[in-house]
């Protein structure tokens, strides 16, 4: 590979290929050539299930500027989720 | 001279260990005989690229494979397997040198080849190329495209491709063409001066060509990567390259 840039998490949920559904067991990240976006170099990220098969696969190629977009938005809406997550926990202690 | 006819097909190899592969082949009608070229495909697939790369080696009058380094990863779309691929680090050097030798000694045994093959790769392909081709003497010349890594830092040494290949240079067993871009990072225009001051060090030969205006895969017409006067231009240099070195 001409980068090395390659980022892997464990990761748990589900996710869609062509095939349809499937559990999603790992997330990959990296920076390489994409196949799809016109780009010479972008953020790719893959949701995967390597025990499937490589068709196991939702993938998202994305520019720089989008990946970092994106990690904003997640980070905003853990931020919120967390909190209504905290929320739900502290009603049945108030209750009791 | 173009050959109006051509036989392309997917064919089984014996690869690394003896372990069958799948691998593309393309040749012009007729009893040859052909001089054979192995074709290595890059990080992003064993794809539609490299099978019309392979079909255009036909055209101009060769015998050529380009094997499927990913075979043992699984079957599936050319991109979800190179996912997998890029995932798992790429391939391994020493299994690389495996099947890109059971390609060789398929197109070797083949009636209508010349005797005399030659190897080309890009990308990931170019360093393997090169990495073949100093660990290997059974090829007649060797067409390096920018290979990524022949230059790997010191911290870049995974189990996969333990060994930088600059320093095998020592070994490459026959002539060398390399094709760059100026604008490129992997391998950047100082990795390239090392490659290329290595060669000269040991008294190698090998011609390098180092094009203005043009970054990484500038063949890729598929890509916004494309450059059309340099990957018409090294086109050309390929075909000289080959035609030189291996007419039977």
């Amino acid at each position: 590979m001409c980068t090395s840039i390659v980022e892997i998490v464990p990761a748990e949920g589900a996710g869609k290929s062509f095939e349809g559904w499937f559990p999603v067991t790992r997330a990959v990240v990296s920076y390489d050539h994409p196949n799809h976006a016109l780009l010479d170099d972008g953020i790719i990220v893959d949701f995967v299930n390597p025990d499937l098969g490589p068709g196991a696969r939702a993938a998202v190629e994305l520019t720089l500027e989008s990946a970092k977009a994106l990690v904003g938005a997640l980070e905003r809406a853990i931020a919120a989720a967390e909190v209504e997550e905290a929320e739900a926990r502290r009603v049945p202690a108030e209750a009791a | 001279m173009a050959y109006e006819g051509m036989i392309a097909e997917s064919v089984t190899i014996n690869g690394n260990n003896n372990e069958p592969i799948s691998a593309y082949q393309a040749r012009p009608m007729g009893p040859g005989p052909f001089p054979g070229v192995v074709l290595i495909h890059h990080l992003p697939g064993w794809g539609e690229f490299y099978r019309e790369m392979t079909r255009k080696f036909a055209h101009h009058g060769y015998a050529a494979i380009s094997h499927n380094l990913y075979h043992r990863l699984g079957e599936g779309h050319p991109d979800d397997v190179a996912a997998k691929a890029r995932a798992e680090g790429g391939v391994a050097d020493d299994q690389m040198v495996g099947d890109t030798h059971g390609a060789v000694a398929w197109l070797r045994a083949q009636p209508y080849v010349n005797g005399k093959v030659g190897l080309i790769g890009s990308c990931s392909g170019g360093r393997q190329a090169f990495v073949y081709a100093c660990r290997r003497d059974d090829i007649d010349a060797v067409v390096e495209l920018w290979g990524g890594r022949v230059v790997q830092a010191e911290d870049d040494r995974p189990a996969k491709q333990p060994v930088s290949p600059i320093t095998m240079t020592k070994d490459l067993c026959c002539p060398l063409l390399g094709l760059f871009g100026n604008d490129d990072r992997a391998p950047s225009p100082e990795q390239v001066d090392q490659h290329e001051a290595e060669l000269k060090a040991h008294k190698k030969d090998y011609a390098f060509h180092r094009y203005d205006g043009a970054g990484h895969g500038f063949f890729y017409y598929h890509r916004p990567m494309y450059r059309v006067e340099q990957a018409l231009d090294g086109w050309e240099k390929i075909f000289a390259f080959f035609g030189k070195h291996l007419a039977g």
